[in-house]
């Protein structure tokens, strides 16, 4: 399973990376790997806000509905369109095209110690 | 319910040696997926692809009171099967008229019958035909469910690949036939039915001979691109054939009739609920099921509520998905029975938000003429 080792991580499966002023947030590998094909996602508007450990929208495999939940509080500034009618790359690049919103985070450096590194997502997948 | 209590078919092994996920279903723990339900749906519908529903459970009624106690337990008449090889789609109803399970029932010779009845409700399908079969005489019912292991072959290439393998002219073995015979050396019970909206076969052996003929159908195809396929790509199959699944569409509370399986249901005859079941087409039904398209963006899931334009609740979706192969969502569901003609606005509320629907023909998907 690809844990990318530059990458910070929720319990709930999902990452995020910052870059400049901006954190970019997907769900992981094994998340995409347990959903099965992703066939649906909704996500919040550009300029909407959201909190840490919230839920910001939603991912659909063939079988269920799941919760995103936000690994950082901020203002969303973009979100991936593309994922409207190709919600099959969360499946085929789930660290890369299939990222989902970027947030301009309101408080990061406090935010960041909730999160986990790659080493500490790693365990949590392999004892789950 | 713990993973220890989940029981195993003979083809348990084979699914995990094939990296299938397995999951809980209906007491059992069944593949939902070899790879891809998306890919194992569309080798259904343009190949063919391979299924273990070893699950389900099967009921044999044998002895010159046979077809008297089948015709009394199930809904459909049995006289339609004029004689043996011959099938069709029935349901066990209470006094109620309301679904205690649907099945297929196989006459299997001139007073032997078969009915194969869903995973979840075998035991309490059993109770029920233990204690009707109690005042009939003449008639020896039995509990043939680990008996029996159950394989589906379903898709458009199934008959030719099947044919190089059976020792018996397919072209004779119509829709809804049974016959005896052997596949790959193996004798088997090969009957033309299936879930899937396609043509196909369901094959019936000993549970010790299941993983042969398994191996044995899925290496004639490998070649044309046959997969095996689980249960997440069989319910989604049967949810584009607008076929029904119990605890879905079928309940207890819920008539054939309402489910729109009304030519299943015999109008004469003093069946177990057939008093129920008149009184019902007589004085009208409670609700009826629809098949829906979304107009909007968003997946229908099983329990949402339908709602007209102007807000009302009206109804609840049995069943819902992204359909793989029509590409779109679509759903079945419940409602008041005079919104149910074809062409109907209505909305189904996907997380507190109204998403635009209309009722669209039965089935959402009919497999193209040959």
């Amino acid at each position: 399973m690809n844990v990318p080792a530059d990458l910070l991580y929720t319990d709930e499966h999902e990452w995020v990376r910052l870059e400049g002023d901006v954190a970019v947030v997907g769900i992981t590998d094994y998340a995409q790997h347990e959903l099965g094909d992703v066939v649906y996602v909704e996500l919040p508007e550009v300029g909407s806000t959201v909190e840490q450990g919230k839920p910001f929208g939603v991912v659909e495999s063939v079988k269920a509905a799941s919760d995103l939940y936000a690994p950082v509080s901020g203002e969303v500034v973009e979100v991936n369109t593309a994922l409207e009618d190709a919600p099959e790359l969360v499946n085929d690049d789930p660290y890369g095209e299939g990222w989902m919103i970027k947030v301009r985070p309101s408080n990061w450096e406090a935010e960041k110690a909730n999160l986990l590194d790659a080493e500490a997502y790693r365990r949590l997948i392999e004892e789950g | 319910m713990s993973n220890d209590a989940l029981k195993r078919t003979p083809l348990y092994e084979v699914h995990r040696q094939l990296g299938a996920r397995m999951v809980p279903f209906g007491g059992w723990e069944m593949p939902v997926q070899y790879t891809s339900i998306l890919e194992e749906h569309r080798a259904v519908r343009t190949v063919a692809g391979l299924f273990d529903v070893s699950h389900m459970g099967e009921f044999e009624f044998e002895g010159p009171g046979a077809r008297d106690l089948v015709q009394h337990l199930t809904a459909n008449d049995v006289d339609k099967l004029r004689e043996p090889g011959r099938a069709q789609y029935s349901m066990f109803l209470n006094e109620q008229g309301g679904t205690i399970d649907d099945l297929v029932v196989y006459r299997l010779e001139e007073a032997r019958y078969l009915t194969v009845v869903n995973a979840a409700n075998i035991e309490k399908d059993w109770a029920h035909v233990s204690q009707v079969a109690a005042a009939f005489s003449g008639v020896e019912v039995r509990n043939r469910s680990d008996d029996y292991a159950l394989l589906a072959f379903q898709g458009p290439r199934a008959a030719d690949i099947l044919g190089r393998l059976a020792e018996a002219d397919l072209t004779t073995l119509k829709w809804y036939r049974i016959m005896p015979a052997e596949v790959a050396g193996i004798p088997v019970l090969l009957a033309r039915t299936g879930y899937t909206g396609e043509d196909g076969f369901e094959l019936f052996v000993a549970p010790a001979q299941a993983a042969d003929l398994w191996h044995a159908l899925l290496d004639a195809g490998r070649d044309e691109g046959v997969l095996p396929a689980g249960l997440g790509a069989r319910d989604t199959l049967r949810l584009e054939a607008s076929l029904a699944l119990y605890g879905h569409e079928l309940d207890e509370e819920t008539s054939p009739l309402e489910a729109g399986l009304g030519r299943f249901v015999a109008e004469e005859g003093n069946y177990i609920g057939a008093e129920a079941t008149r009184r019902l087409r007589e004085q009208g039904l409670r609700k009826r099921l629809v098949m829906l398209e979304m107009r909007g963006r968003g997946i229908p899931r099983q329990g949402y509520p339908i709602l007209t334009p102007e807000g009302e609740e009206v109804g609840y979706v049995t069943s819902g998905s992204f359909a793989p192969w029509l590409q779109k969502s679509i759903a079945m569901a419940y409602v008041r029975p005079e919104l149910a003609e074809v062409g109907r606005r209505l909305d189904v509320l996907i997380r507190g938000r109204p998403v635009e629907a209309v009722t669209v023909p039965r089935p959402f998907y009919k497999r193209p003429r040959k």
